[in-house]
């Protein structure tokens, strides 16, 4: 073969390779303009929702139930691993939804940058990577704050951080599929945002238990990735009593909610962008 | 007896002046062109005439009026035809002429019927409720200057009003615009295209960073600024300095362009005859009327078009 | 528009080149174009606050029971935080349409400049705008009155008076949101204004009374606008009229006198340059 085609096929070899990592490094490049507001809202959100949720909130709930508090504990304890929760999930939501249709049109970044050499699964891949990642980073936080609070008074409560980014990808990756699947602007991210992001993130047994909602609204909880991974941190972070079978069945349906959002969203940006 | 006189005006953005000392003065009915290259100061000194940008100095009045004081008194009698078109894309092609003329304050019913003869005027009667992203590129800009009409303007201010255009969109607008002109509407347009300022202006100034080159109608500008004919000669790109070296004396003028050379004469085809018998043997040769891109050669030492 | 336009310090004009008595023009467009808009957008904005009533309503309310008001009754929780969502939504459409959608207009779409190329002045412009963020509020105000009705958490007939007072709290923050918008310039400016607002959403007599508080919090809360909007309504669908409301509607009358003199003041900055 002639020299130019080896020389293509070796500069080819790092992208292969690593091509997800420049995707994810593009975004982290972009990211670091906004991290000023992040740092400060990562620090300043745990503390108010403390501030507001298990001090406010709190006395109105201890005068309701009593001194068992919730689920045997304080409220701010019951709430803290939900609040790790939510925070990365709100970040998926923020991060998968117009961004993502964002470079495919309007400033279309992802089809420039496959017609580099980066394969669709690597530009999904680098996505996922870089909210992953900062959601992470957020939850770490989170959970740093809370716990010098003492909301989590357990030592395997740092689980609630991984447990939390599962989460994130298990709410975001099917919602990176459908964002990516989208041509146009006409407002539908606002709808997902109110008529399907913000019922599974308030009737998901965030703020208190599942059971508390009428039976016909509770199934919509069970659809939550929230709830389910509410409820594995609460397990990690204060030794929450569950059967075994639940916490396997939470741990499952988070890694199958992201697996096969994963899936999809792969073929839907393999399509959209070699069509 | 002016309806915009202009008198050492200035616009600075930061330490750029955009505008850098203009004057110039344009009368009713009169059709008037700024001329230049990109980057040169057209669009903001239409902006600032259009009352939407404030000078930082100089004298400006536009019908008589101040515009940092008296924006809407002065708007309300002009048609704007920005550079790039600004249609309401969330309204439909009707809707959009009806709530531009609801901006001037204008009755409804007379604002409905006006829309309709606009309508016809822009040829795009069929397309009355066609959505604005569905119409071409020629169809929004003729859109455009309905829109412009809407108010029955005194004077019209249209900014490149053809760039990205096909030759034969351009003629039709070019028909709609002489037609204005006829029933008096002043023009004051801005192109960087030659023939455009031929057709359409009788006078103009040529622009560059920001400050008047020239002024004058387009034959006495070609007059004074160029000769009758050009010669374009090529001998192919490594050759052309080298021959417009062995080129001099013949003719007024030489420009040596990258891509080729030009003889200023006011005989090209005599030029020619020269030029070969000195032995020089051009790839390919072109005898023309001198245009206004010579003139701005001429005064700039840039071409008009990059 | 850039930042280099602050330093070629345009000279000042008088208002009357700012302003040509046409809001109405641009209230109109906005209609116009409302009417071609996708229906289901506009009408997923009324769910967003019945969800979080149902849910913390219902939910939460199930664990605290009644709350005692400002006159000394207990109620239920979910008639003590209906008026509080409903003084929030009011704040949150009216910031978002005098933050984001003003500041994304201005310089992303090219509408105000076809606007403004007309006699229109940027003060029908700015006008226009708030009028119709406070005709989207007062619609969804009384969407969720009607929910709340059906709920039977408006305790008394001077419920209705909370419509008027919902306009009132959005009037004050889209003119506030408004001011504050001529001065940012970029994205990432605009997003500290939900680093604001979230503290005021929680902290301001929302979800609980803010006697769980110390003294100085208190007062604290009590200088931060949304608190004196969520009094104002609460006051108004339980029935608990007291003459404290006069200082709650003055406080939004000062922030709309406020918010309108900075817009003005800097209506050259935000449109033209
Ligand atoms: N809002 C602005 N802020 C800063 N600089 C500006 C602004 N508008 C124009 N300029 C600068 O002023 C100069 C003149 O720009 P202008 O748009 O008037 O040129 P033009 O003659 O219309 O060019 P073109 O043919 O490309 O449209 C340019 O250097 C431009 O960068
Ligand atoms: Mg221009």
């Amino acid at each position: 073969m002639s020299s130019v085609t080896d020389e293509a096929m070796r500069a080819g070899q790092a992208p292969r390779r690593f091509g997800a990592l420049y995707v994810a490094e593009h975004h982290v490049r972009i990211w670091r303009s906004y991290l000023g507001v992040n740092v400060v809202s990562a620090i300043g959100t745990p503390l108010l929702y403390l501030l507001a949720f298990g001090i406010g909130l709190g006395v109105l709930v201890g005068a309701g139930t009593g001194p068992g508090g919730v689920d045997g504990v304080d409220y701010f304890v019951f709430v803290a691993p939900a609040l790790i929760a939510t925070a990365a999930v709100t970040i998926a939501s923020d991060e998968f939804t117009y961004p993502v249709m964002m470079g495919f049109k309007w400033n279309p970044i992802y089809l420039g940058m496959h017609a580099a050499p980066i394969s669709p699964r690597q530009v999904a891949g680098g996505i996922v990577l870089f909210v992953s990642l900062r959601a992470f980073a957020t939850c770490l936080v989170y959970f740093l704050v809370v716990a010098a609070f003492g909301a989590i008074p357990l030592a395997t409560g740092v689980l609630t951080v991984p447990i939390a980014t599962l989460t994130a990808l298990a709410f975001g990756a099917p919602l990176l599929a459908y964002s990516a699947a989208q041509r146009e602007d006409k407002g539908q991210f606002a709808v997902v945002q109110r008529v399907l992001v913000l019922p599974l993130t308030l009737f998901s047994g965030t703020l208190f238990p599942l059971e508390q909602l009428p039976v016909v609204l509770q199934p919509l909880g069970w659809l939550s990735p929230l709830w389910h991974g509410s409820e594995l941190g609460r397990v990690v972070a204060y030794g929450a009593d569950r059967p075994a079978w639940l916490v396997l069945v939470h741990l499952l349906t988070l890694v199958v909610f992201a697996l096969v959002g994963w899936l999809i969203a792969v073929r839907i940006v393999t399509r959209r962008l070699e069509s | 007896m002016t309806i915009i006189s202009a008198t050492g005006l200035v616009k600075r953005y930061g330490e750029v002046a955009a505008v850098d000392g203009v004057s110039f003065e344009v009368a009713p009915g009169e059709s008037f062109g700024l001329l230049g290259p990109n980057g040169a100061g057209k669009s903001t000194t239409m902006r600032m005439i259009g009352a939407v940008s404030t000078r930082t100095s100089g004298e400006l009045r536009v019908l008589g009026l101040d515009p940092d004081q008296h924006g809407p008194e002065i708007r309300s009698r002009l048609g704007v035809v920005p550079q790039q078109d600004n249609l309401d894309t969330e309204l439909r092609v009707r809707e959009n002429l009806i709530t531009y003329g609801r901006y001037f304050g204008l009755p409804r019913r007379l604002v409905a019927s006006r829309a309709d003869e606009l309508l016809e005027f822009a040829q795009l009667a069929d397309r009355a409720s066609a959505k604005v992203d569905e119409l071409s590129g020629g169809m929004k800009r003729r859109l455009t200057i309905a829109r412009a009409l809407i108010n029955d303007p005194r004077m019209l201010l249209l900014d490149e009003p053809t760039t990205g255009l096909d030759p034969q969109a351009r003629h039709i607008l070019w028909d709609r615009l002489f037609r204005l002109k006829e029933q008096g509407t002043t023009l004051l347009l801005t192109t960087h295209y030659m023939d455009e300022a031929e057709q359409l202006c009788d006078r103009l100034v040529v622009v560059d960073h920001g400050r008047i080159m020239a002024e004058g109608t387009p034959a006495s500008l070609i007059r004074e600024y160029s000769t009758r004919e050009v010669l374009e000669v090529r001998f192919g790109s490594e050759h052309n300095a080298v021959a417009a070296g062995r080129l001099a004396g013949i003719g007024d003028r030489l420009e040596v362009l990258p891509d080729r050379v030009l003889v200023y004469a006011s005989d090209g085809e005599a030029a020619l005859v020269e030029v070969t018998a000195r032995g020089l043997q051009p790839l390919t040769s072109l005898v023309r009327r001198s245009s206004l891109e010579d003139v701005f050669l001429r005064l700039t030492g840039r071409s008009l078009i990059e | 528009m850039t930042a280099t336009t602050e330093r070629s310090a345009p000279r000042r004009g008088a208002v009357t080149a700012l302003y040509a008595g046409n809001a109405r023009a641009v209230v109109g467009r906005g209609l116009v174009a409302t009417r071609s808009s996708n229906w289901v957008v506009v009408i997923s904005g009324f769910v967003e606050p019945i969800f979080y009533l149902l849910s913390l309503g219902i939910g939460l309310g199930a664990y605290i029971g009644t709350v005692t008001d400002a006159g000394g009754h207990e109620i239920p929780y979910a008639a003590y935080i209906a008026p509080a969502l409903l003084a929030v939504s009011a704040m949150n459409g009216a910031i978002y349409d005098s933050t984001w959608n003003v500041f994304f207009k201005m310089n992303f779409g090219k509408l105000y400049q076809g606007m403004l190329a007309t006699s229109l002045g940027p003060l029908d412009v700015a006008l226009g705008e708030i009028l119709l963020a406070l005709f989207r509020g007062a619609v969804y105000g009384v969407g969720f009155q009607i929910v709340m009705q059906l709920l039977g958490l408006n305790l008394s007939w001077t419920a209705l008076l909370a419509v008027p007072a919902v306009v009132l709290i959005a009037f004050g923050f889209a003119a506030i949101g408004m001011g504050i918008t001529s001065y940012f310039r970029t994205f990432q400016q605009m997003e500290w204004i939900f680093i604001v607002m979230l503290p005021m959403f929680l902290l301001s007599a929302t979800f609980f009374p803010i006697t769980v508080y110390p003294e100085p919090v208190q007062w604290a809360v009590m200088a931060l606008p949304l608190w004196h909007g969520v009094e104002l309504v609460r006051g108004l669908t339980t029935g608990v009229i007291e003459p404290v409301m006069l200082v709650h509607v003055l406080y939004y009358l000062a922030m709309v006198v406020a918010g309108l003199f900075f817009t003005t003041r800097r209506l050259r900055a935000l449109f033209l340059d």
